[in-house]
């Protein structure tokens, strides 16, 4: 421990534009990660407008159908990859080492290599749209046939996702080695904070599951340039079995974009209620049965494709199963609040709206589980207003009320409270104009990924489309919030920042030492 | 928040209102799913209301206990927080009453669902294809089959700087030139495939989707019990002409329906003699305009121009000015790995025909040939 505190008095602090490109800096590749993982928010928000301008009334007015698919494809492809699951890297390189009073992560260098891979491989991904025949436009699924008329854009796309999982598998492996050897002294597992249980079982999940998705894209890549027929049944293959694989890393993938979000929430909403989290160890097996189950469900992406009764009720079951370990969790949250002494400064704010608005996406998704309902509800914006209900009300709430709870910790200053408290509401009134018409759309008959629509769904379009803007224009709020804090503007904060916060990251000073915990803490 | 966020939905409610009151033209403002015409759309509809009231009744419950955390249990009003962090018993009742309502919604969702997979003793089978961007309707052992296309006005009010107001086309992007037909009260059998990418056929009113998958084959059935016109679209991506494949399905009563089979047959006959005959050339161009702006221009463009990497353009191509016997084949055989298919099972001799001497005489392209469907059917062999 006594050469580690040398090591660090000696390097000092490195700067200028070297610190960000060679850092093995848990602090740096976490700022670096989070900055990426914010351009990358504004970028894909950037496609989501011109979707919903384009929505907003019948008829196409700003692009054609081609662009219009590709703004979809693109949408999604950089908000999964490129904003979402590097915001949480970016969080767990910040936070878990000080939570698990570790100097850094195990692997300093992978750690530098997994984050400088990712600019690479969006600038290849966003390079497409300037091509000739444009960018991806069959859907961020990528399902064959249809993906395979891809043109000139399609082996960067593909070379683009293989970049994308080689570097979230090596965050996942570091985050995986850094939580199994670098615990400080008593810091044992039933210790350990919820939100590092959460990111160690979402990191097997990464490690399960992207090597998946490589191999699908590997097949597509194949199937086009190199003769094989894997999902082309003229030549023995099956389209249907691309769906099999692909959904086989994607569901997964939807608990790995999850995962970390409970366990930021289980983080803020004890903090806030000035009470213990009620029920960790069942949350610990709450997290774990999900983990589990997300691999047993992929058929319920499917129901559609014309599977045998029994692949339709195994999946339906397995499915609606998952309802009963993310209630335990809802539960919890509720039971963590109740008699505490709450109050509700903006990181609650986002934690409290992360727990209805997530809730109501997991009502839509035990309806979506029903097989025999799901033959109506698939493909449409019943769907689109589940999965941005989960994702954005869910992983993205939860991302900023984290930045929120922790930014102060991070600059030694505290953010515009007020700024804060109007950025969210905002945000929590306008998403729901945003996406909650998308229910009545999809119900009503409304087809997701389509550019026009028929003149019945006028007025819903609009609706959605108003609260986007607004929702979209919010942002620029949160983005000036976060630059002033950074700056040095606001008051200054105490190490403890909250008056309920408790673990090892808040007896740290507020900004930590570029090394922290050099000598181990002791955990009692 | 729970109150915060009520306050947002009446806010919600106000922004409803007064869109909804500024367009008071359109007064179809559907908001659920329909009930549906069949047996099985009615099952869907009753499992939908039910898990719905069910998520209901546990959002009231558990957002009522949040609330009632918010306004009781805030520290500005004194309090005093608790310090249990858990409670088995409480621990095991809400994993066991959860499991219970999935039980409540599993045993009729099972039900429907193998009601739904029996398609045995079916009266009457359609072959349902989905191709881009048009579905075919082959009703088997009756010989009869037909393409069914998007109503031309839509496309055309659709296009960006149309200057057509969408509203004022009927059933706009959910008409098309010739619907399916089916009979009232029979069982009917559907078979799904497709030719390039996978489609989904979707008609609300029949209570579900299924995709078409090139290659293969999946099925479904319906009985449908009220004569009416029902309508629906593709809801799988197909690519740019995905929101044009409309589904119009027209239930009539029986013996209407075997007049109006009996009609298709006489029509297909005719069809059939028509390709024996030379025709003029004038008569094959406007033939072809009507087939290529039915077929191509989605992605070959109207003014022939395609778009530039990703569809090739046929105004001065090598293909469309070059031999004939070239220009047949690609039209007919398609090319492989790329959007265009092969016509050949599509379109008929005439309209190749057509469509070819069409292209070959139009924009910047004044080569003077001329097809005839008798040129197409020795192609053919």
């Amino acid at each position: 421990m006594a050469e580690i505190a040398l090591h660090g008095t000696e390097h000092g602090h490195p700067s200028g534009i070297t610190r960000w490109l060679f850092s093995t800096n848990h602090k740096d590749i976490g700022t670096l990660y989070l900055l990426f993982s914010l351009t990358m928010f504004f970028v894909g928000g950037t496609f989501a407008m011109v979707i919903r301008a384009e929505l907003f009334k019948p008829g196409l007015q700003f692009v054609d159908a081609l662009t219009f698919n590709q703004m979809t494809t693109m949408h999604a492809l950089v908000m999964i990859f490129g904003a979402v699951m590097p915001a949480f890297v970016g969080l767990a390189n910040w936070m878990i080492p000080l939570m698990i009073g570790a100097p850094d992560m195990a692997l300093p260098r992978l750690n530098n290599w997994s984050f400088w891979i990712l600019p690479f491989a969006f600038t290849l991904l966003l390079s497409t749209l300037f091509m000739p025949g444009g960018g991806p436009a069959g859907g961020w699924t990528m399902y064959p046939p249809l993906f395979l008329q891809t043109g000139m854009a399609f082996p960067f796309v593909i070379f683009a996702i293989h970049l994308m999982g080689i570097s979230s598998v090596m965050g996942a492996i570091n985050v995986i080695t850094t939580v199994f050897n670098m615990r400080a002294p008593g810091m044992v597992f039933r210790k350990l904070p919820m939100f590092v249980w959460t990111w160690l079982i979402t990191a097997f999940l990464l490690i399960a599951a992207m090597p998946v998705l490589a191999g699908a894209v590997t097949m597509l890549l194949t199937d086009k340039y190199f003769g094989t027929s894997f999902f082309n049944a003229a030549g023995g293959g099956d389209p249907v079995m691309f769906q099999h694989v692909f959904w086989f890393f994607g569901h997964p993938e939807v608990y790995i974009m999850i995962l970390p979000a409970f366990g930021i929430v289980s983080q803020i909403v004890p903090t806030f209620a000035r009470k213990p989290l009620f029920g960790y160890t069942s949350m610990i097996y709450a997290v774990g049965a999900i983990a589990i189950l997300s691999f047993i469900v992929w058929g319920h992406h499917m129901f559609t494709v014309g599977m045998p009764l029994a692949g339709e009720l195994f999946f339906m079951y397995s499915t609606i199963l998952i309802a009963v370990p993310t209630g335990v969790k809802v539960f919890n949250w509720v039971a963590t609040m109740w008699r505490g002494s709450l109050t509700f400064e903006t990181p609650m704010l986002w934690a409290l709206s992360f727990i209805v608005l997530f809730s109501i996406g997991g009502f839509s998704g035990l309806m979506l589980g029903l097989a025999p309902v799901d033959f109506q509800y698939q493909d449409t914006y019943f769907v689109v207003a589940h999965f941005h209900y989960v994702l954005v009300t869910g992983a993205v709430f939860a991302i900023v009320g984290g930045i929120h709870y922790w930014l102060p910790k991070w600059t030694g200053r505290m953010y515009d409270e007020r700024l804060g408290k109007l950025h969210f509401w905002l945000s929590v009134i306008s998403v729901n104009l945003l996406f909650f018409p998308q229910h009545f759309l999809g119900l009503a008959g409304m087809p997701r990924r389509v550019a026009d629509y028929a003149v019945q769904y006028t007025e819903w379009n609009m609706m959605s489309s108003i609260g986007g803007f607004i929702f979209g224009a919010s942002q620029l709020l949160f983005l000036y919030n976060v630059i002033r804090t950074i700056r040095g503007s606001g008051a200054k904060a105490s190490d403890q920042v909250w008056e309920g916060a408790h673990g090892l990251e808040w007896t740290l000073p507020s900004p930590p030492p570029y090394h922290s915990f050099t000598t181990a803490p002791e955990v009692k | 928040m729970t109150g915060k966020s009520s306050r947002g939905f009446c806010l919600f409610s106000v922004a409803a209102a007064s869109v909804a009151g500024s367009a008071p033209a359109v007064a179809d403002y559907a908001f659920n799913l329909p009930s549906g015409v069949t047996p099985i759309s009615h099952e869907a509809y009753r499992l939908h209301m039910l898990a719905f009231w069910i998520c209901v009744g546990i959002a009231v419950v558990v957002f009522g206990a949040m609330l009632w955390a918010i306004v009781h249990h805030r520290k500005s009003r004194g309090a005093v927080p608790a310090q249990f962090h858990e409670n088995t018993r409480l621990e095991i009742v809400w994993t066991v009453i959860p499991f219970l309502v999935l039980v409540v919604l599993a045993v009729p969702a099972t039900r429907a669902l193998m009601a739904m997979d029996d398609t045995k003793d079916a009266d009457l089978t359609i072959k349902v294809t989905g191709q881009q961007w048009r579905w075919r309707y082959d009703y088997l052992n009756e010989g009869v089959g037909f393409f069914s296309n998007v109503d031309p006005k839509s496309v055309d009010a659709s296009k960006r700087g149309s200057g057509i107001d969408p509203a004022s086309v009927d059933n706009y992007l959910r008409e098309v030139d010739q619907p399916l037909v089916l009979p009232v009260g029979k069982k009917i059998r559907f078979l799904f495939t497709a030719t390039d990418v996978i489609h989904a056929w979707w008609v609300p009113a029949l209570g579900y989707q299924v995709d078409a998958n090139p290659g293969f084959i999946s099925e479904s059935w319906a009985r449908i019990e009220q004569p009416g016109t029902y309508r629906g679209q593709c809801s799988e991506l197909c690519g740019v002409g995905h929101a044009y494949m409309p589904i119009v399905l027209v239930a009539m009563n029986e013996p209407e329906f075997d007049a109006w089979l009996a009609q298709q047959k006489a029509l297909q006959a005719k069809a059939a003699t028509a390709a024996e005959r030379m025709w003029t050339k004038d008569e094959l161009y406007a033939k072809g305009q009507e087939v290529y702006g039915r077929i191509c221009a989605a992605c070959h463009q109207p003014n022939g121009q395609g778009i530039p990497g990703v569809f090739p353009a046929l105004n001065g191509s090598p293909i469309a000015t070059g031999p004939i016997a070239g220009h047949l084949n690609r039209v007919m055989n398609g090319k492989p790995g790329t959007a265009m298919q092969a016509f050949a099972t599509q379109l008929s001799d005439v309209e190749i025909a057509g469509v070819i001497t069409y292209e070959r005489n139009t924009w910047g392209n004044k080569t003077g040939d001329v097809v005839q469907p008798a040129q197409v059917k020795q192609a053919r062999k």
